[in-house]
């Protein structure tokens, strides 16, 4: 009795662990042990032929945190992240309620709304080039027609960063509203029409039923734009390659920088341990502090 | 109890048309009044020129098959839907063109469309909220609705922590809140399974009448309409077939079409010719259908299937001629399956139709109906009281 009982826990173990095989095998070698791999890397020396790498404890985040570029870039990071996300959320949410409405050539306003995020960041950052170019860009073409003086938007200091931060609130909005649009459509009418009757003009509708339903689609968008600020830098490559003297500079494209162009891995590495550790922390408390007060369906 | 309250701005002030309407006359006149209403789609659907009135305190049934327009209709008289022509009036106002929320009524949706992410108690004061009412006020009326519709102790859950029944009855106290003198609830019980349909149904009617509303309740259930309402307004490819208190309706339909669709199981027809009637057809009740030796009576039929229902029996009967012939006898039939068996339609029971147009003929024993044929809501409800008759017997 005992025995098939033991006989049968065990079938349904060997069960559960056949099921989670394929994921943790998939997770483990693309997700688990580069973390790891990389954690251990941070905590040695840079080797070279004639002196191997050794274990130096934390000295590589001492030098990282006495490096003054990595202040900027991490400065630069916040700022961006804090014009992005707030900006293409807000964007999204307006496009998507827009969209969504009655309105003529619906379809081919989404279309519209949704072909940015269908462009390679590559190609966006080259069209974006084209806009932004000093002389016979876009922007200074209309900026000329009411007088405005020329502006380098890529090429000085103060304006390189909102010039890149622009590219992207303009890359995601779109992708961003996809998500939105799919929300609003699991609305009922029924709802919209309850509230008419109730009194509630569009406006009220939309800010005591629509938002607060839309609250989970908020959070999922909210999580992708932060890991977003942070892994979107391809158009970087193109657009200002960190510059003028790294003021459009973010992160992750210093972490390639230290890992590919000075080869200094390990340095590369416990920058990458940083950046994760924010983005975890990050993460756990959206979903702890905002889940709580989110409604689920 | 108190008195239905007229809702903010809607005083039964009655727009008084000089030697139209003296002051003492509204609770004579009707309460929504919808003339020539129509509403369709590049020419087809929704309701094509529907008169009605609705007698203030008064419980109507728009009755129907669906795809008939019953919820069009009651669309446009909450005002989700605008009218291509026509016009409505609500306590003498004319709301044709006026928004929902102006109109001063109440609505409970088929789906409930409860708020899911309110609580019961936010649901239920969503209104009241959104039209500022003070914080007291709000407690006061909360508390007044919870207690009427049993749902104490449901007050923070969400919709979706409820069972179906208790939705139901916070879309109903949502509705009682608004304090809305006009009420109209769409299909509201379809949701529901059979038994509790039956008690939300009665507490449906205890609280129309406790408040003494004006509920306009649109289903396909010709149970529900039959038994809920003062007043039938049956429906029919976007037009009304008839407007009758149910034993009207139930006695007298004005077309075959009406004398099928009401009653449980409808009306038996026989094709006139077999009665030596021709031109005709003639409608008969189960319960009127009187069983005899075979060759006796008018008729003789075969016994297809006997359904036991414990107080009597359906007999339902084939003939050549005819189309669902039942009789409903008392107690166990005692029949078997393939019996010949006589059939007696006694004259006085028998509703004649035209055989072509499947309009009702005039006969003697349609009398007590006749007058509420297609004349609209006049069945003797004269008194000033906001109560509804005592509901009418239905032979059901």
């Amino acid at each position: 009795m005992a025995d098939a009982f033991t006989l049968q826990r065990r079938r349904r173990a060997i069960h559960g662990w056949l099921l989670l095989a394929p994921s943790l095998v998939m997770l483990t070698a693309f997700a688990f042990y580069p973390s790891a791999a990389t954690l251990w890397a941070s905590l040695f020396s840079r080797g070279t032929r004639r002196r191997p790498a050794e274990f130096i404890g934390l000295e590589n985040y001492g030098r990282l945190f006495d490096d003054p570029t990595f202040w900027l870039v991490a400065t630069n990071n916040l700022l961006y992240a804090g014009v992005t996300i707030p900006l293409s959320i807000a964007l999204a949410l307006v496009m998507a309620l827009w969209a969504d409405a009655r309105i003529p050539a619906r379809s081919f306003v989404r279309t519209a709304y949704f072909t940015p995020t269908v462009l390679p960041m590559i190609a966006a950052a080259n069209l974006w080039l084209f806009f932004y170019t000093p002389g016979f860009g876009v922007l200074d073409r209309i900026g000329g027609l009411f007088g405005a003086a020329s502006v380098n938007w890529l090429g000085q200091p103060e304006t390189a960063l909102w010039a890149v931060s622009a590219v992207t609130v303009w890359k995601e909005a779109g992708f961003f509203m996809i998500f939105y649009l799919a929300a609003l459509q699991t609305i009922p009418p029924d709802l919209r029409e309850a509230a008419a009757i109730e009194g509630a003009g569009r406006w009220t509708y939309t800010r005591r039923v629509v938002l607060p339903l839309l609250m989970p689609t908020t959070l999922f968008i909210l999580v992708n734009a932060m890991i977003n600020s942070v892994k979107l830098i391809d158009h970087l490559f193109i657009l200002t390659r960190g510059g003028p003297s790294d003021a459009s500079k973010l992160i992750l494209y210093y972490v390639w920088e230290n890992a590919f162009a000075f080869f200094d891995r390990p340095a590369a590495a416990a920058m990458t341990v940083l950046v994760l550790a924010g983005l975890g922390t990050l993460a756990a408390l959206q979903f702890l502090v905002i889940d709580r007060r989110t409604h689920y369906r | 109890m108190p008195e239905p309250q007229p809702a903010p701005g809607t005083a039964p002030a009655p727009t008084s048309t000089p030697g139209d309407a003296p002051a003492d006359l509204p609770v004579d006149a009707p309460f929504v009044e919808a003339a020539g209403l129509t509403r369709q789609w590049n020419g087809a659907g929704g309701v094509a020129d529907v008169s009605l009135a609705i007698p203030r305190g008064g419980f109507v049934s728009i009755l129907g098959p669906s795809g008939c327009g019953k919820s069009t209709l009651l669309r446009l008289l909450a005002g989700l839907e605008t009218p291509q022509a026509g016009s409505i009036r609500i306590d003498g106002r004319d709301m044709t063109h006026a928004p929902a929320a102006a109109r001063g009524l109440s609505m409970v949706f088929q789906s409930y469309a409860l708020f899911p992410h309110l609580s019961v108690a936010e649901n239920i004061l969503f209104g009241m909220r959104v039209r500022r009412a003070p914080r007291a006020e709000r407690a006061a009326r909360l508390a007044e609705a919870v207690a009427m519709l049993g749902l104490e102790g449901l007050e923070r859950r969400r919709p979706a922590e409820l069972s179906g029944g208790q939705r139901q009855r916070v879309a109903l106290a949502r509705a009682v809140v608004s304090g809305h003198p006009l009420c109209l609830m769409d299909e509201p019980l379809s949701n529901l399974d059979a038994k509790l349909r039956h008690s939300v149904r009665r507490d449906i009617k205890a609280l129309q009448r406790r408040l003494g509303l004006t509920v306009v309740y649109v289903t396909h259930d010709q149970t529900e309409a039959m038994s809920l309402s003062d007043i039938v307004v049956l429906m029919r490819a976007g037009r009304v077939e008839q407007i009758a208190p149910p034993a009207a309706l139930y006695a007298a339909p004005v077309s075959i079409f009406a004398a099928e669709f009401v009653g449980e199981p409808p009306m038996a027809m026989v094709q006139g010719a077999a009665l030596g009637m021709p031109g005709r057809v003639v409608g008969i009740r189960p319960e009127k259908l009187r069983l005899a030796a075979p060759g006796a009576g008018d008729l003789t039929g075969r016994v297809v299937d006997v359904e036991f229902l414990g107080a009597g029996s359906r007999v339902v009967i084939e003939h050549a001629a005819a189309r669902g012939l039942v009789a409903s006898v008392a107690g166990a039939a005692g029949l078997a399956p393939g019996t010949e068996i006589g059939l007696c339609l006694p004259e006085d029971d028998r509703v004649l139709f035209d055989a072509l147009t499947g309009r009702a003929e005039r006969g003697p024993q349609q009398d007590r109906g006749a007058q509420d044929r297609q004349t609209g809501p006049r069945d003797g409800r004269k008194a000033p009281s906001p109560q509804p008759p005592e509901p009418q017997q239905s032979n059901l």
